[in-house]
């Protein structure tokens, strides 16, 4: 089932004027910043759908550079999100792209820096509920619940040490999948889990063999 | 956990206990939160839909200008006492329109289960508590009934205007609304299901077509009748009247509609109203050229 709780329909707290074009665009947007682990100095925002053809009138626009900002759905300051942007020097380009994707409210997101890259595509689906589908080219699927995201080269046994960690912390594993580009390659596992991760399993993960990069999502 | 409306129904038969528990029950058992947490939790979007309403209520006007101020104007109607409607039913209407006003104006809200059909469940509800005189537990309640029905809806279909149009929103909401304004006046469970069935079958096919793209107009306006149907609706459920389309069956029929109306009428901008030529007029004063240019707009400010 795509929503699991009564607080995805009554819910959220949020800064109008849309639920989907807003809040979930705000909470995409704000996953995204999550998993560049900092505060991009460029980003490159593909619209498509509605999302493309209203933007404007529902502040699909401030609310995606808010959740880059790190901004929450209720956070105040979101109808001044470009403003904010440009002091804090982010740099921000909006393309509208005609593609029909599955789902009409498609958001892409390239991030920069000096050092890094990253590409998320995320959809809002309706009242504010998003679906991450797909990170630096890895097809996945991500609610924006609590969740682990462990990089590793592609060996076998990797994916029975990460469990045995997070089973040694009696952390319950909601939804798990892995993904890879080619085999042998660099792989992306995605661990929605119903406890909350602390600094010590995170630390654990790290120093797997194979482990490249460990990263926590919270709600 | 309840896939649709027909198990709902049966799950709070056979355990003698009002939608809300189920749903307060299951919300427990999903997130892992204490009884009162997830009370506490309902509380705190009780108390931001207060707000909404008192703000609303005390005028507000968005940026845009296209709406704010009818939800004050039609509270002056009511106290002159020359409305024909009746007062509930206005007060409903006025309630639900002041949120949206809020909503239009970038204030905050408690989406339900939108942002664009905000206004309906608050409206309604703080309408009825006049005369239900409910206890602030009964209202915590009154939303728990609204997202159980929600869930079921958005599980099962859509519940946002770009996936389904405004019958997905508007529509989703007003059936939620009439359904816990059953519960909360002591109506029965199936009695809820009918009046959900009862709202959402008058607004199937309802287009998604906002002036200019802005959840202006006619969103506000369609939560204030959306707000007169849920009531009109519950009156109707608590007489004993029931649909002869079962409420399962009438999620399954918006669903379809959905999937088969054209994406112009589904939150673009591009056809229904947002394409006659007013709304282009109001669409140029607004934004000061067209749509296509927006990004240049933009781009360029």
């Amino acid at each position: 089932m795509k929503y699991r709780s009564a607080f995805d329909i009554i819910g959220p707290v949020m800064i109008g004027p849309s639920s989907s074009h807003t809040a979930g665009a705000a909470r995409i947007g704000r996953v995204a910043r999550t998993l560049f682990e900092k505060q991009p100095k460029k980003a490159v925002i593909s619209l498509y759908g509605s999302f493309a053809k209203t933007y404007k009138g529902h502040g699909t626009d401030l609310a995606l550079v808010a959740g880059l900002l790190d901004f929450d759905t209720f956070d105040e300051r979101i109808p001044m999100a470009l403003e904010i942007a440009e002091q804090a020097s982010m740099e921000i380009i909006f393309q509208i792209e005609d593609a029909v994707t599955e789902h009409p409210n498609t958001v892409k997101l390239n991030l920069f820096d000096d050092e890094s890259e990253f590409e998320l595509i995320g959809v809002s689906i309706g009242g504010g509920a998003i679906e991450i589908t797909e990170i630096n080219s890895f097809q996945l699927k991500l609610s924006g619940d609590p969740a682990i995201l462990v990089t590793f080269n592609d060996r076998y046994g990797i994916i029975s040490s990460v469990t045995t960690i997070l089973s040694k912390y009696r952390i319950n594993i909601g939804h798990m999948e892995v993904s890879r580009k080619e085999k042998g390659e660099t792989a992306i596992m995605v661990i929605e889990v119903d406890e909350k991760i602390n600094d010590e399993v995170i630390r654990e993960l790290t120093n797997l063999k194979d482990v490249t990069g460990v990263i926590r999502m919270v709600e | 956990m309840f896939r649709n409306v027909a198990e709902l129904v049966s799950i709070a038969e056979q355990d003698q206990i009002k939608i809300a528990e189920v749903m307060i029950r299951q919300e427990i058992e999903v997130s892992g939160l204490s009884h009162e947490d997830v009370i506490a939790k309902m509380d705190r979007n009780l108390t931001v839909m207060e707000q909404a309403v008192e703000r609303g209520l005390k005028g507000i006007k968005s940026h845009t200008g296209l709406t704010g101020g009818d939800s004050v104007k039609l509270q002056n109607y009511i106290n002159s006492g020359k409305s024909l409607t009746g007062t509930l039913l206005l007060d409903a209407v006025s309630k639900a329109m002041a949120t949206n006003e809020v909503n239009a104006a970038m204030g905050t809200i408690c989406a339900t289960p939108t942002a664009g059909s905000a206004g309906v469940v608050p409206g309604t509800l703080f309408a009825v508590k006049d005369i239900l005189n409910p206890t602030r537990e009964e209202m915590i309640e009154f939303l728990f009934t609204s997202a159980a029905f929600g869930f079921v809806v958005a599980n099962n279909a859509f519940i946002s205007g770009a996936a389904g149009g405004c019958q997905a929103e508007v529509g989703s909401a007003s059936g939620m609304a009439a359904a816990a304004i059953v519960e909360l006046a002591g109506g029965t469970p199936s009695q809820s299901a009918e009046a959900f069935a009862i709202t959402l079958k008058n607004m199937l096919g309802l287009v998604c077509d906002p002036v200019a793209g802005l959840v202006e107009v006619p969103c506000v306006k369609r939560n204030a009748l959306g707000a007169s149907n849920a009531l009109t609706a519950a009156d109707m459920a608590l007489a004993g009247i029931v649909s002869k389309i079962p409420c399962d069956e009438v999620i399954s029929a918006m669903y379809a509609i959905g999937q088969s109306m054209p994406s112009a009428l589904r939150e673009t901008a591009e056809g229904g109203l947002a394409a006659t030529p007013t709304a282009r007029r109001l669409e140029r004063e607004i934004f000061g050229q067209p749509k296509e240019k927006l990004i240049d707009y933009l781009v360029n400010k």
